[in-house]
């Protein structure tokens, strides 16, 4: 079989969701805005959701998958929870740039 | 280590990983809000499209549905409720641009060691190509509603109370 890219190991896939797991981590900590810190929050969730799919083609088991379905639900149920508190923020601060919320700093 | 994957699957996953990683750059790196927003969609279509190479079809679906259909029009309507027009085109600087870059640089690092490092073949394995593994849905579904259908009951729970929290908090007030 011709190979032009070499073969797709299970490394390949796991490369990747670092990668997505490193961008995610730059977009949280360099950003101020709340909800952009939420969408990289929602990439690096992804790139740990693509490891354990990798992981579970490579043992031909589905547990993995299944703990995908789990972290799916949870990152919905976050997100909406997250929503809600940046609009409170919103309203209370009048912005949603973390740098507003600094109540509890001692 | 693989039964041999198609020239076809190679370009599929190389094009979905560049498409997923270069969305990712630009969502976590875009000045204004909106744009990161609709990048993150690019993102997320990114990595259905690998779940879909790896021939996991039910997760390929589930990802779009939740991610594409619920969270992603979440977060846009978080982004129109709290940025206000004037501020629309308010650049949100990035700060500590550097030391971020190199931290999560180093992260990505010393994954990448750790993965390559590893011998994967070694490990107990039993990779099959897509064609091989068949449809997911119903074993995932089977094993969903006998081993894990505890977790599953909770997860509706933990929905029901987010559904009804976040509606409270993002009301206000104080009654």
């Amino acid at each position: 079989m011709d190979r032009v890219f070499g073969e797709i190991t299970t490394s390949h896939y796991v490369v990747l969701s670092a990668l997505i797991f490193a961008v995610g981590l730059c977009g949280v900590v360099t950003r101020r805005n709340a909800v952009v810190i939420l969408m990289s929050l929602e990439l690096m969730l992804n790139g740990a959701n693509l490891a354990f799919v990798a992981f579970s083609r490579h043992h031909a088991n589905l547990q993995g998958q299944v703990f995908v379905f789990f972290v799916i639900a949870v990152a919905a149920a976050e997100a909406a929870v997250a929503l809600a508190i940046i609009i409170a923020l919103n309203r209370v601060k009048g912005g949603v740039s973390i740098d507003d919320a600094t109540e509890l700093r001692g | 280590m693989g039964t041999g994957d198609g020239i076809g699957i190679q370009l599929a996953f190389f094009a979905f990983s560049a498409l997923a990683v270069g969305s990712a750059l630009l969502a976590a790196t875009a000045r204004k809000i909106v744009h990161s927003a609709f990048s993150l969609l690019a993102t997320f279509f990114g990595v259905a499209g690998i779940y879909g190479v790896l021939g996991s079809d039910f997760m390929a679906v589930t990802q779009v549905v939740v991610y594409v259909g619920g969270i992603l029009v979440l977060l846009v309507f978080g982004v129109l409720l709290t940025d206000r027009i004037p501020d629309e085109f308010r650049v949100a600087k990035p700060r500590n641009y550097l030391p971020a870059v190199v931290a999560s640089g180093l992260t990505f690092l010393g994954l990448a060691w750790a993965i390559t490092g590893t011998s994967w073949a070694r490990l107990p394995h039993v990779l099959r190509t897509p064609a091989e593994a068949g449809p997911t849905t119903e074993r995932i579904a089977r094993s969903l509603l006998t081993d894990y259908l505890l977790p599953f009951e909770f997860s509706s729970i933990l929905l029901l109370v987010v559904l009804v929290g976040a509606a409270r908090v993002a009301r206000g007030g104080t009654r």
